[in-house]
């Protein structure tokens, strides 16, 4: 109970201070909510929700590993955009035989995306340097990249107004499924849930995944237990850039088969927000992700009824400020109470060892 | 207008006997001819220039009586903005202009507008269309090449409604009808009237985003400045690498940019950066010493948010989006939409450039000349750099 009633307290606490905003705005509150749940049930915005709440989750589970390691890698963003562009533009330029050519193109935009990490990551565990300047500065070098690739004397391809990598061929994309007038759910939709269950397992029930939160934790801790600390941040930081790699590949290999100028950014960033909400456990995770989709997505009939949607970016923010503060209230109570519990039971078991 | 346009054409015609009697090449800002813009502290004496083309004819302008008696009160216009939406001060509220004019031309009583947001995602550029389409409106107007894919999508799954967009012209089908503008012939003529301008014979142009939109402002530009003085120096810096599109919302990098511009000795800077093109006019003002700056999109001499750099805002390069939004509903509302045209040149007068503050106005000649040639198809002009 203590793990979900913070975020359900926080989500009603966002929806009541957009409420108070709506009204100072002039509009009706009840409407505009009212409107964006109708929408899920609307077209093809409930697969729309589930495709991007895919690549939220993706995104949030690579920003988790990083902070149970106590890294807390900014530079999802940079790493993912590398390694997309890479990916996009070897797809396009290979012929394999379907399946292979596939995973292949995943393969590439993992290792893309962990070697765009292992800059910070040796920076980190050689030099000392600051994860978070550095891949900060990574970030905003990633555009620089894109920039160069993406011309059309590189590997761009220039099609009226828009430039973009060339199409990945029929071979490496993933099929969809189905789903008529409701729209086509991402095939790829089943390698976040697969990433899922890795992440769940590995940190959960495997040393290695012992030994990361235990570095994290404590370094010296772990030292003393013969951990190498060294070691566990370059695994950690490797391994939190090869699932951002994979970040935009449901898309990528699903719907948009190259890469371009057009494409959106800023997975990276809500990945910290979604992996905030969910505090690093992969259902937390997993419903920050379709939580944050589904406000993306049904932001968009707000149009439609003159409401201004930067409310709902006021509302995605208020909810992870909101839920970080809840659970820090809630986490110094339960180690009052377990202070207090603790003190009680020494102060009985004094007496009791007194007596005998 | 007439009436000056045949003056001007007059002086063109004498000019260019004097030119041809200098030689190939004359000095225009020289004492003598009185086109000093004054308190310039550059060195220059302005370019060598080349021998400008022959006098355009006074054409007759084209008459711009659409819409005229056509009722489009039964229109439920969808207009669908790029990033930014309306008050942008760019091409969204262009478009929005165009709307106004057609509520007030035509009688259109029904309009939803929407916007896009910065770093959506395809679905949700697809769904914002569909919605419109399915709530009933038609024609739905797309604003920026960004909605591209999405149209392509979203036309197919409704053919019965009629869509235009602006600044793409890749998607063939038989209800998307594009709205182009030859923004790099406009920018030749910017670039003329920079040459003509410049007393350093040395000039500067800020590009926002490296994309190929923007590349065709620059093409445009350097090729006009070069076909006007062969010798010229140009300055040449984009703010942001294509895909990066906060290069036009970024006045403080613009800023930056053309100070160092200026530094370097350009005196005319041209920007095409959208609201970064603040920064390039404040750098420029700052600078003083007659230095000038150019305008894009709409006349930025009457924008509110340049409104303090008034005086040194040379001229703007127009692409009159308002003009092809307000001309399709009309041809919409006529039935008329196979004959409305998809690309908009010097010829239509949809891009061009702008005489208010009268800077230019003792330029008009020569620009009128170099417009004619790219009519007649002497000049061609490419949308590549």
């Amino acid at each position: 109970m203590n793990r979900i009633l913070p975020a359900i307290l926080a989500v009603i606490f966002a929806v009541l201070l957009c409420s108070v905003a709506l009204l100072i705005s002039g509009d009706d509150p009840v409407q505009a909510f009212t409107t964006m749940i109708t929408q899920v049930g609307e077209g093809q915005t409930a697969v729309n929700v589930i495709n991007t709440g895919a690549v939220y989750f993706i995104a949030g589970l690579a920003v988790a590993i990083g902070f149970k390691m106590n890294l807390f890698n900014i530079g999802i963003e940079g790493q993912y955009r590398f390694a997309v562009i890479v990916a996009a533009i070897y797809g396009g330029a290979v012929h394999l035989p379907p399946g292979i050519h596939t995973l292949t193109i995943l393969l590439v935009a993992a290792v893309a995306g962990a070697v765009y990490a292992l800059i910070p990551a040796l920076l980190k565990a050689y030099r000392g340097v600051s994860e978070v300047i550095s891949t900060i500065m990574l970030n905003s070098i990633v555009a620089g990249i894109t920039g160069v690739l993406v011309k059309p004397d590189m590997f761009g391809v220039q099609s009226g107004n828009n430039l973009a990598t060339a199409p990945i061929p029929p071979s490496g994309r993933v099929p969809g499924i189905p789903l008529g007038s409701a729209g086509t759910l991402f095939g790829l939709v089943f390698l976040a849930v697969l990433l899922g269950v890795g992440y769940w397992f590995t940190l959960g029930r495997t040393r290695f995944g012992f030994e990361l939160q235990a570095s994290g934790e404590s370094a010296t801790a772990a030292a003393a237990g013969g951990v190498n600390a060294r070691r566990m941040v370059l695994i950690a930081m490797l391994l939190s850039g090869a699932v951002a790699g994979l970040i935009a590949m449901p898309e990528l290999l699903g719907r948009d088969f190259s890469y371009g100028i057009n494409a959106p950014q800023g997975y990276g960033f809500t990945g910290i927000a979604v992996a905030l909400i969910g505090r690093n456990s992969p259902t937390g995770i997993a419903i920050g992700a379709l939580l944050w989709s589904f406000l993306d997505k049904s932001a968009v009939s707000l149009d439609n009824i003159g409401v201004s949607r930067e409310i709902v970016t006021i509302m995605q923010g208020v909810i992870v400020l909101s839920v970080v503060v809840a659970y820090e209230i809630f986490r110094r109570r339960e180690l009052k109470t377990q202070q207090q519990r603790v003190g009680t039971e020494f102060l009985s078991g004094k007496t009791a060892g007194g007596e005998a | 207008m007439k009436h000056r346009r045949r003056l001007g054409a007059l002086g063109v015609a004498a000019l260019a006997g004097t030119l041809m009697l200098a030689g190939c090449a004359k000095d225009v800002n020289g004492p003598g001819s009185g086109a000093s813009s004054g308190g310039g502290s550059g060195t220059g004496q302005g370019c060598k220039l080349a021998a400008q083309p022959p006098a355009a004819p006074a054409a007759a302008t084209s008459s711009q009586e659409q819409g005229k008696g056509v009722d489009g009160s039964k229109m439920r216009v969808g207009l669908a903005y790029d990033i930014g939406g309306r008050g942008d001060a760019s091409f969204n509220d262009a478009a929005y202009r165009g709307l106004e004019e057609a509520r007030a031309k035509l009688g259109v009583k029904d309009s939803r507008e929407v916007s896009a947001q910065p770093n959506e995602t395809e679905d949700q550029r697809q769904s914002r269309l569909r919605q419109l389409a399915d709530d009933g409106f038609n024609p739905i107007i797309t604003v920026g090449y960004s909605y591209a894919e999405s149209l392509k999508a979203v036309a197919k799954q409704r053919p019965k409604t009629q869509f235009a967009i602006v600044d793409d012209d890749t998607i063939k089908l038989p209800n998307v009808h594009p709205l182009v503008f030859a923004s790099e012939q406009g920018s030749f003529l910017i670039g003329v009237a920079a040459a003509y301008k410049s007393k350093n014979c040395h000039i500067g142009f800020v590009g926002g985003v490296r994309t190929p939109l923007i590349q065709a402002f620059e093409a445009g530009y350097l090729q006009g400045a070069k076909a006007a003085a062969p010798g010229i120096k140009i300055e040449d810096d984009y703010l942001k690498p294509a895909g990066d599109n906060s290069g036009f919302n970024d006045p403080s990098t613009a800023s930056l940019k053309a100070s160092g511009q200026l530094q370097k000795g350009a005196d005319v800077i041209y920007h095409a950066a959208g609201a970064s093109g603040k920064g390039v006019f404040d750098a420029v003002k700052q600078a003083g010493g007659g230095a000038l700056g150019i305008g894009v999109d709409s006349d930025q001499y009457f924008q509110p948010t340049v409104a303090n750099d008034k005086d040194i805002i040379m001229t703007s390069m127009v692409k009159k989006v308002d003009q092809a939004v307000f001309g399709y509903l009309a041809a919409f509302a006529s039935n008329k939409l196979g004959g409305y045209p998809k690309r908009f040149d010097l010829s239509t007068g949809a891009v061009g450039y702008t005489r208010s503050g009268g800077k230019i106005n003792d330029i008009t000649g020569p620009l009128d000349a170099y417009k004619q040639q790219i009519i007649d198809g002497k000049i061609q002009v490419k949308d590549k750099p």
